[in-house]
């Protein structure tokens, strides 16, 4: 199971990557491209992510399937540029860095397993199992929401109660709804901390790990190839004078 | 070898009581008793007597002071019980919020983690826990893929797998259809003859249970302990007072309340529906024609999943068929194309879930809500309220929020405020679902009773029992296909 997908995670080499070396990278590759709004460092970056990606497994056909809300938001932010009368040269910088971005991000969510990604953090990171094993069983419970919400919506119906035509009511309506499924889903949220606790989950600090996480010679290797990239993209743009600073 | 042996767990209350926090009363007060290891008990009581309180305290997860106030002590082989929880297993009644992980091995191997067991030890015993459960999928198998009953013989795996001397039930299989409540019962008898573990089990419907239990304990709703001793002895010499407990007593059969008026004409009519999920290949309700009259009772039997609450969500109109039409008798438009209004003149609804139906803050609120939708006047609402307040001995609550109501109250009251406008037709889904026997009395009582006054029932129900006594017909359904084997019964 993917963040994102429900049907299994899509198997690929960027898979067997540790979670935690995919965040280094994401934010090794988004200092640089945050820092500066200039065409040469982002264009570099986001040309050796579109080599990169392929070769770790998400090629154009598995991007286009799931990239293409990003390329919607891109498109409504390239628009409502235009409108507020921004030029064309500026407007390609903004796209080509928000996609250059973008790309590592989704990287992380369509080849990762969430376990896997709480296992890393804490194993790798030492971040509270607490939070880690906790978010990840809240996480589960999720996709019982949607059925849960059509049940309180055809019981409104069921006592003579819906919108019509009217948007004021309507947006009351679901007001109420929202607010039935918050109690619900807190009112399951204590029955499944309870099964947690007796099944001692906090009792001892020194839990124990069912599935290692190590931060492989791979790993290493992948941070290392991409602080290296970062590094060529900044020393070029600082080189050939188009660096610009975001905050000077 | 799956299984292994564990020291079996004693346990002792003295002068025990807890007392939720906010709460005024004692959930469980002045409890004595001591359970021998290796005994296996059945803990009844009244709905209120603390029997769940008692389980969650036993599994040591009520400490704190946050959570509530403790008195006198309750100890697991003499140690208190929230530094002996690794002695105990909680298994609740709610499949969906027990499992943690998505993958049915890293959900087993969940709780020795906790306990710091090594790896390789870890899934020697996920292995073993699987196999003596009898789950029958590999490691890797995606939890929420399972059913109800086997999500329920993987939560108890999971509680193996920290190889508990005590092992504590809460209902396990009051929300399951009778396939899966047999399959958790026979992956319990398992688990017991492997393991020799201690066993406290709470149910309602205690038949089932009886081959494995060699003690049965009653709370007293006050506090304290009422009855305690062999089954057969505690069955015979306290019936009329379980009876009144809500217990269902072994071997007593409810006597069939076939309808005694002739039916009435069709108040809702379905032809050729077909419904299908967004996305899913398969129809899960097949093309069906039904009729539902006035003053019947048309019951539908069938496995979770086999599309009986499909159709009855067709057939009220709450969901629009993918094909074909479900009609009413008093407007030619399909019903769900009609106005919420207009739908809730012809049929009421009683959910699974009563939670999902509350809309109110009171008791009175809830069952005055519909018959003000259908603008009826103010003194008939009124007389309608307080007629159904009675006759559901619900008066006493009309000012309590529903949400704080009893299992049993909260089923009444769902069922009271989809009757409150009158409504000739009347859709349940499983309206017995986990209640114990009086409710399940009291239910079966007003069902009858709003039959002779003309009402169309159509229940969904795999309480084999209820359907027996109170359906004029019986339908069965299998994989979205709707069948009588037995021809038109009654």
């Amino acid at each position: 199971m993917s963040i994102l997908l429900t049907s299994g995670v899509v198997p690929t080499r960027a898979g067997h990557l540790n979670p935690c070396a995919k965040i280094t990278a994401i934010v090794l590759l988004g200092v640089p491209l945050l820092l500066s709004i200039d065409l040469v460092s982002s264009t570099i970056l986001l040309a050796a992510e579109l080599v990169a990606l392929p070769l770790l497994g998400l090629g154009p056909r598995l991007l286009g399937r799931y990239a293409w809300p990003m390329l919607v938001g891109l498109g409504g932010i390239v628009v409502a540029n235009l409108v507020a009368g921004g030029s064309i040269g500026s407007l390609g910088v903004v796209t080509v860095r928000l996609i250059a971005l973008a790309l590592p991000g989704l990287l992380l969510v369509l080849t990762t397993d969430p376990v896997h990604l709480a296992d890393a953090l804490v194993q790798v990171w030492h971040a509270p199992a607490r939070l880690a094993y906790g978010a990840l069983a809240a996480f589960r419970l999720i996709p019982l929401l949607a059925g849960e919400w059509q049940s309180l919506r055809r019981a409104r119906r069921a006592r003579g109660l819906d919108a019509g035509r009217n948007p004021v009511v309507a947006v009351r309506l679901a007001a109420g709804t929202l607010f039935a499924l918050l109690v619900v889903a807190i009112r399951r949220g204590i029955r499944l901390a309870a099964a947690m606790d007796s099944r001692g989950f906090g009792v001892r600090r020194d839990r124990s790990h069912a599935r290692p996480s190590r931060f492989s010679r791979v790993d290493w290797a992948f941070v290392a190839g991409t602080a290296v990239l970062a590094a060529v993209a900044v020393t070029v743009s600082v080189g050939t004078g188009h660096w610009h600073f975001l905050f000077a | 070898m799956p299984g292994a042996a564990v020291a079996p767990a004693r346990v002792q209350a003295r002068g025990w009581g807890w007392r939720h926090a906010g709460r005024r009363a004692f959930a469980v007060q002045e409890l004595d008793l001591v359970i021998e290891p290796g005994e296996r008990v059945l803990l009844l009581g009244a709905s209120g007597a603390g029997k769940s309180t008692l389980l969650a305290g036993l599994a040591g997860i009520l400490s704190g002071q946050d959570s509530g106030e403790a008195a006198g002590a309750l100890t697991v082989d003499g140690v208190p019980t929230h530094e002996a929880r690794h002695r105990s297993g909680l298994l609740l009644q709610d499949p969906e919020s027990q499992l943690v992980m998505a993958r049915a091995g890293d959900d087993v191997a969940f709780g020795p983690e906790n306990y710091a067991v090594p790896p390789d030890e870890i899934w020697r015993r996920v292995d073993d826990s699987l196999a003596t459960v009898g789950f029958s999928y590999g490691r890797d198998r995606l939890t929420q893929a399972l059913s109800g009953g086997e999500k329920q013989r993987l939560a108890l795996a999971g509680l193996l797998a920290i190889r508990p001397g005590l092992l504590l039930l809460d209902e396990p299989t009051a929300n399951l259809d009778p396939d899966g409540a047999s399959l958790v019962r026979s992956a319990v008898q398992r688990a017991l003859a492997e393991t020799g573990a201690t066993l406290i089990v709470v149910e309602h419907r205690v038949e089932a249970w009886l081959p494995m239990v060699s003690r049965v304990l009653v709370l007293a709703a006050g506090g304290g302990v009422l009855a305690d001793g062999p089954p057969g002895v505690v069955f015979r010499g306290h019936a009329a007072m379980l009876a009144r407990a809500g217990v269902w007593t072994p071997g007593v059969r409810p006597v069939r309340l076939p309808g005694t008026t002739p039916v009435g004409p069709a108040a809702i009519t379905a032809r050729a529906a077909a419904y299908r999920y967004r996305g899913g290949e398969e129809l899960a309700l097949q093309p069906t024609d039904l009729m539902v009259h006035q003053g019947e009772a048309v019951a539908v039997a069938g496995a979770n999943g086999s599309g009986k609450s499909t159709l009855a969500t067709v057939l009220a109109g709450l969901a629009e068929p993918s094909a074909g039409t479900v009609v009413g008798a008093d407007d030619p438009r399909p019903l769900a194309a009609r106005r919420a209004r207009s739908l809730a003149r012809l049929v009421g609804t009683v959910f699974q879930d009563p939670e999902h139906q509350f809309l109110t803050r009171t008791v009175r609120e809830e069952l005055a809500f519909a018959p003000r939708r259908l603008d009826w006047p103010a003194g008939r609402i009124e007389d309608r309220v307080d007629d159904l307040l009675d006759r559901l001995r619900l008066s006493k609550l009309a000012g309590a929020n529903p949400f704080t109501l009893s299992g049993g109250e909260k089923r009444r009251l769902s069922v009271a405020s989809a009757l409150s406008a009158a409504p000739p037709v009347l859709v349940l889904d499983e309206p017995t679902f986990g209640q114990d026997a009086t409710t399940w009395r009291e239910l079966l009582g007003l069902l009858a009773a709003i039959r002779e006054e003309g009402t169309g029932l159509f229940i969904v129900s795999h309480d084999r029992d209820f359907v027996a006594v109170l359906a004029d017909r019986t339908l069965t359904m299998t994989a979205g296909s709707l069948a009588s084997p037995l021809g038109v019964s009654g």
